[in-house]
């Protein structure tokens, strides 16, 4: 402790005594667009370059620590001490800049107090005040359900981050210490800002068309413009072209053009996706954030930056990978987007009239008590109907009666990796009695009961047997082969995601129960008691 | 640092994301996603430098605006993940 506090002093004493002719500091308002370092701004950014080794090793120790907070994530014993390591890293990389860069004041003629800057000292922990209270209240108050739109709102948050440090980077080059030898903002910074405005930008952009599209607020089908893929590669080797020109004229133009088109490239990109691709966009805007944080560590040489970025840029691609894995589709043709548009229009014609039973809640909690096994399918349509506490009450009263209740999850069963497992997790729901596809998908020819709430496309058999179909190879549930089906649903009107009809509706052993899955799983619970 | 072994951390530091990753147990990957979103917020290293400057009074005011952001982020990231994780606690009786 002792030689941090001698490290830090030393660090205070290094900052450049006041020179006479140092220009009195401007007001706030000032505007003062690029700015023309002079021979002293240029001492003081190689002052600023040098970041002491103990806040180097700090970063170092601030990445080692996130790197732990993933792994704490390989189990659910020890995750939340890893949350924790997680916290001690933000922490220690955040003191360490508040040391490092500590605002300053150079005196003027006017008054002659040189050290620390407290006001300036004073609006950054309000800044950071301001923003701990938004961050508390909003994970506080937030339903388990809303959980993607809120991971969606916070990619945007970042990524606008990004964006904004890179222009401060680009306006205040010596503050970053990236200012070369003859004055201009050093190329290699130049590309590395350059990268991380544009990945940022996209981030907001398309984070913020994400949040909409799960939150209800705009259709969750594709919109498909003419053209689009033109104008997306044209826009893109446009920005690429411009981050390659900026590294021979850092104008204000260049940057600003990279800006604003990486914004339009962002929601072009996401607005043609539909709804149910959501977990991969939002895994994939993930990886986005992470990569433009790692470009900005790149302008700043900062390791934990780095590290981070790298760390969460491959988290997210990995998350993208096992999603589209999991729906048996390319990346590119997720990303290229329009799925669902034209299946529906096809699927519709060919919808023909076949019969099926009905069912009600009385016969299902009948035989949901006579059974031996039950394996739960949840997908997104208990998420929308909030029905996992009801449902995890049903199992607990089966488990009374004697019956093996498992629940099922199907990777891409939600609208975001891992969507069902947390919504079970909130219902009390034991992590194991939770299975993955793998693991469980040989049990059903054994089960008594597969009982469907919410999901449709991850149980159809088309998947496996119809070469035609738009989900055609995507791995699924066996409930075929399940002795009994129960499937809730709320009308036999609507089809799933990938618009195609699904033969488990009308195979004999599937009774429909019709109604808003949360209800009827109350009604189930009732006649269970009874 | 110079950019060779700025370049080499990052490259490793992928290598390193790569097999922890993969290490995530899938019933946890809504934390995962809600977590890295509250480390990727180190990005507000970069925001406190640009708002202690006093050399542009904008970059200044961009690099607090981006404090707000980032510092949404890490608590409300970290909070919600803690409060996911909570509710993966192993039933005691059974």
């Amino acid at each position: 402790m002792l030689s941090f506090l001698s490290a830090a002093a030393a660090t205070l004493q290094a900052y450049p005594e006041p020179t006479p002719a140092a220009p009195p500091a401007g007001p706030l308002t000032e505007i003062v667009p690029v700015p023309l370092p002079t021979g002293a701004h240029v001492g003081e950014a190689l002052a600023h370059a040098a970041t002491p080794s103990w806040a180097m090793l700090a970063y170092l120790v601030a990445g080692v620590l996130f790197i732990l907070a993933l792994r704490g994530l390989s189990h659910p014993t020890t995750s939340r001490e890893g949350n924790r390591y997680g916290m001690a890293g933000m922490l220690i990389a955040v003191v360490t800049t508040l040391v490092t860069h500590m605002p300053m004041k150079v005196g003027d003629a006017f008054n002659s107090y040189a050290g620390p800057d407290f006001a300036s000292l004073g609006e950054i922990l309000a800044a950071i005040a301001i923003g701990a209270v938004i961050g508390l209240v909003t994970a506080r108050r937030i339903k388990m359900t809303d959980m993607p739109q809120l991971v969606a709102a916070f990619h945007s948050l970042v990524g606008l981050a990004a964006v904004l440090v890179g222009w401060a980077a680009y306006l205040d080059p010596a503050a970053f210490g990236i200012l070369g030898g003859d004055g201009l903002i050093n190329p290699v910074s130049r590309v590395e800002a350059g990268l991380g405005i544009a990945i940022g930008a996209i981030t907001f952009s398309g984070s913020v068309i994400a949040f909409l599209k799960l939150a209800g607020k705009m259709s969750g089908s594709p919109i498909l413009l003419p053209l689009r893929h033109v104008i997306n590669l044209g826009t893109l080797v446009a920005i690429l072209g411009l981050v390659g020109y900026f590294t021979m004229d850092q104008s204000l133009w260049v940057i600003a053009t990279i800006t604003v088109l990486s914004f339009i490239i962002g929601f072009l990109l996401i607005i043609p996706i539909g709804g149910a691709d959501m977990p991969v966009v939002v895994s994939m805007l993930n990886s986005y954030s992470g990569w433009a944080a790692a470009a900005m560590g790149f302008t700043l040489h900062n390791s934990a930056m780095i590290i981070t970025g790298a760390l969460v840029g491959s988290s997210g691609a990995i998350l993208s990978y096992i999603m589209c894995k999991a729906m048996n589709r390319g990346f590119l043709s997720v990303i290229a987007g329009g799925f669902g548009a034209e299946a529906a229009a096809s699927g519709g014609a060919a919808k023909e009239q076949r019969p099926w039973k009905q069912g009600s809640a009385d016969d299902a909690a009948f035989m949901l008590k006579q059974a031996e096994s039950v394996i739960i399918i949840p997908g997104y349509g208990m998420a929308v109907a909030q029905a996992q506490h009801a449902l995890r009450e049903m199992g607990d009263h089966l488990k009374k009666e004697g019956v093996s209740v498992k629940y099922a999850i199907h990777p891409v069963a939600g609208r975001m990796p891992g969507h069902m497992n947390v919504l079970l997790a909130e219902a009390n729901v034991p992590y194991d009695e939770v299975f993955e596809l793998e693991d469980i998908n040989s049990e059903f020819a054994q089960c008594d009961v597969a009982f469907i709430i919410g999901a449709n496309d991850v149980v159809n058999p088309a998947a496996k047997t119809d070469k035609s179909s738009p989900i055609y190879g995507m791995p699924v549930f066996d409930v075929d082969k399940a002795k009994q089906v129960f499937f809730i649903k709320r009308s036999m009107g609507g089809v799933g995601y990938a618009g195609v009809d699904n033969d488990v509706f009308y195979m004999d052993q599937t009774m429909m129960l019709l109604a808003d899955a949360k209800k009827m799983v109350e009604d189930i619970n009732k006649a269970l008691d009874a | 640092m110079d950019f060779i072994s700025i370049l080499s951390i990052f490259v490793l530091a992928c290598f390193v994301g790569y097999y922890v990753v993969w290490s995530v147990t899938p019933a946890l990957h809504t934390p995962l996603m809600a977590v890295t979103n509250a480390i990727s917020s180190v990005i507000i290293v970069g925001a406190l430098v640009a708002a202690a400057t006093s050399g542009s009074p904008i970059a200044k005011w961009l690099g607090l605006g981006a404090v707000v952001m980032a510092s949404v982020n890490i608590f409300g990231g970290f909070a919600v993940t803690a409060r996911m994780l909570a509710m993966y606690k192993k039933k005691e009786k059974k």
